[in-house]
């Protein structure tokens, strides 16, 4: 694919573009985090997704509500006890991997409740990063904007650490894209790449 | 409102005929697509929103939540409150008079359930020419009606909300109202439930059951916040009167509510709650008793209503999921217990306000398409 071809985003988030691509018309999603249910209601006025989000902040459920989304209110760290197994198509968790602390906990999660998981996260080992490591400083950017002390993020990885994790956990990847900003990235991803989505199922 | 076609109870008895008391809000539109139904709970009426002219004080029971320009705004929605059968707020009920007997129905009312109530609600719908309401809401005992209507009425609702709910009651629900039950039928002046012709009211139960229904309604923290463990006059006094703040307040309540309220009428009620279990007749699953329903529900918890938890509103969510209904779920951080779904909370209002607006939006779009 020409790396040069931007791909059109949903309000900015490239990722959700690509997430929202991999997702079969008609299906079923669990939005884990969905924010102000952006992503579920361009699956579904696009796609005709059934879907549903997950969010704990009061001010996103309202926004779900005034987006009539589906939304229900729990916490994703407490698992999805709620729901059975094998219930969704797809369980999708995007740019929220790297702020769980329960991370391999939800991955597995995902793929209880779902047949297949997309995550999308910020990639760590992208070069602008190593260079302010290598200066000595925790690393700011347009996709980790956080100072180190008041930092949501606990969990970040780069793909390489993510793609070690699957092989360790039973996890087979399906498809990957990688981009920075709108492009995508496919010569030294793990370095040239931003923010990666993956699609993965159980082995 | 009178209505002449009995009505057959779940118990197997009937209403020969009966009247239903109602209050409206608002204007119903031309298509009729714009009609909300509001049930009460245990011991609320038709009175919803507003006040009497002659009766400034008399506010109605969710007066924060309708009424102009208000979440549930009767300036685009026609509101209608009714008093369910059984109640003592104008509605045929155990105090009102048999006409076959002349004399108070007392012991003889049947046993009236959640399930007959929504079935006079919609035969009022009936007569008011609505044939779908853009939405049902109620609260605790009224959210029970909401599903009810969602599961037998499908076509006929677009919307329910569901506050404070529980798809049954737990062991520990049913023996508080037990606990209640037994404070009126074992009251000296209950006569077996026929007092009206002895001239007296059992108010001594009738206040207890409110007062142990009243600390059901509080969260301890609420409790503890409003009273701590104050003291009427500063001192204990080695009695068994009040000395405490919140022993006056359960009393006053005790008291106020005993003058107004109908004993067999918290008879009733009480057991409408008990009986009520959709999921019953379907192998106690939820999800099967709810696969009929079509409307989308917008389902509310509080974190701090221990006598109907989040965990019950969750069961609901649940089933609904599961019959991959359109639902939003809102666990509110409300520090008052079950009572918070009556009182001013923004978060909350502003959920309720913002999924009415989308109702509002939907039956506006569903009036063209009818006409």
């Amino acid at each position: 694919m020409n790396t040069s071809l931007p791909v059109p985003a949903i309000a900015g988030r490239a990722d959700l573009e690509a997430i929202a691509a991999w997702v079969a018309p008609g299906a079923s999603v669990l939005d884990l985090g969905c924010g102000e249910g952006l992503l579920l209601n361009y699956l579904k006025q696009s796609r005709e997704v059934r879907g549903y989000g997950i969010e704990i902040s009061d001010a996103n459920v309202l926004a779900c509500v005034k987006n009539s989304v589906n939304v229900i209110q729990s916490d994703l760290e407490a698992g999805l006890a709620g729901f059975d197994a094998g219930s969704f198509d797809y369980v999708i968790l995007s740019q929220t991997l790297q702020a769980m602390r329960h991370t391999e906990e939800i991955i597995m999660e995902m793929l209880r409740v779902g047949r297949q998981g997309i995550v999308s996260f910020p990639n760590f080992g992208y070069w602008p990063q190593r260079v302010q490591i290598m200066r000595g400083r925790m690393p700011l950017s347009d996709i980790l904007p956080y100072l180190w002390y008041n930092t949501p993020n606990v969990h970040l990885c780069t793909l390489a650490d993510f793609e070690d994790f699957c092989a360790t956990h039973g996890v087979r990847i399906l498809e990957r894209i990688v981009m920075q900003g709108e492009r995508r990235i496919r010569f030294a991803p793990n370095l040239r790449g931003s923010v990666a989505v993956y699609r993965f199922e159980r082995i | 409102m009178h209505f002449d076609t009995p009505l057959a109870c779940r118990s197997g008895a009937q209403l020969d005929a009966y009247d239903l008391m109602y209050e409206t809000y608002g204007t119903l539109n031309a298509a009729k697509t714009n009609a909300v139904l509001v049930c009460h709970a245990l011991n609320a009426s038709h009175h919803v929103a507003g006040y009497y002219a002659a009766d400034p004080k008399n506010v109605g029971w969710w007066d924060n939540m309708i009424g102009p320009g208000k979440p549930l705004d009767t300036d685009r929605f026609f509101v209608i409150g009714v008093n369910n059968p059984g109640g003592c707020f104008g509605s045929t009920g155990p105090a009102s008079i048999n006409p076959k007997t002349g004399k108070a129905y007392g012991s003889s009312f049947p046993v009236i359930t959640v399930e007959d109530w929504v079935v006079a609600q919609a035969r009022l719908a009936d007569r008011l020419g609505i044939t779908r309401f853009a939405a049902v809401m109620g609260g605790s005992l009224g959210a029970m009606q909401a599903l009810q209507w969602a599961i037998a009425y499908p076509e006929r609702i677009a919307n329910a909300v569901v506050v404070a709910a529980a798809p049954k009651l737990s062991a520990q629900n049913i023996a508080f109202n037990e606990v209640a039950r037994q404070a009126i039928t074992t009251d000296p002046d209950f006569h077996g439930g026929d007092y009206y012709a002895y001239n007296v009211l059992p108010r001594r139960g009738l206040r207890l059951a409110r007062m142990i229904g009243h600390i059901t309604y509080l969260s301890d923290d609420a409790m503890m916040e409003k009273f701590g463990r104050s003291l009427r006059s500063g001192t204990i006094n080695f009695h068994f009167d009040v000395d405490f703040e919140v022993e006056s307040y359960l009393r006053y309540q005790g008291d106020k509510f005993s003058e107004y309220f109908d004993a067999n009428t918290y008879l009733l009620i009480t057991r409408a709650l008990d009986y009520f279990d959709p999921a019953g007749a379907c192998d106690d699953d939820l999800a099967r008793a709810l696969a009929p329903a079509k409307a989308r529900f917008l389902v509310a918890s509080f974190t701090s209503d221990w006598r109907f938890a989040p965990e019950r509103s969750r069961e609901i969510v649940k089933a609904l999921l599961d019959n991959r209904a359109d639902v939003c779920y809102a666990e509110i951080d409300a520090p008052h217990g079950h009572d918070a779904f009556l009182l001013d909370d923004a978060r909350y209002h502003a959920l309720v306000r913002a999924y009415f607006e989308n109702v509002a939006r939907d039956c506006a779009i569903a009036g063209v398409a009818d006409r």
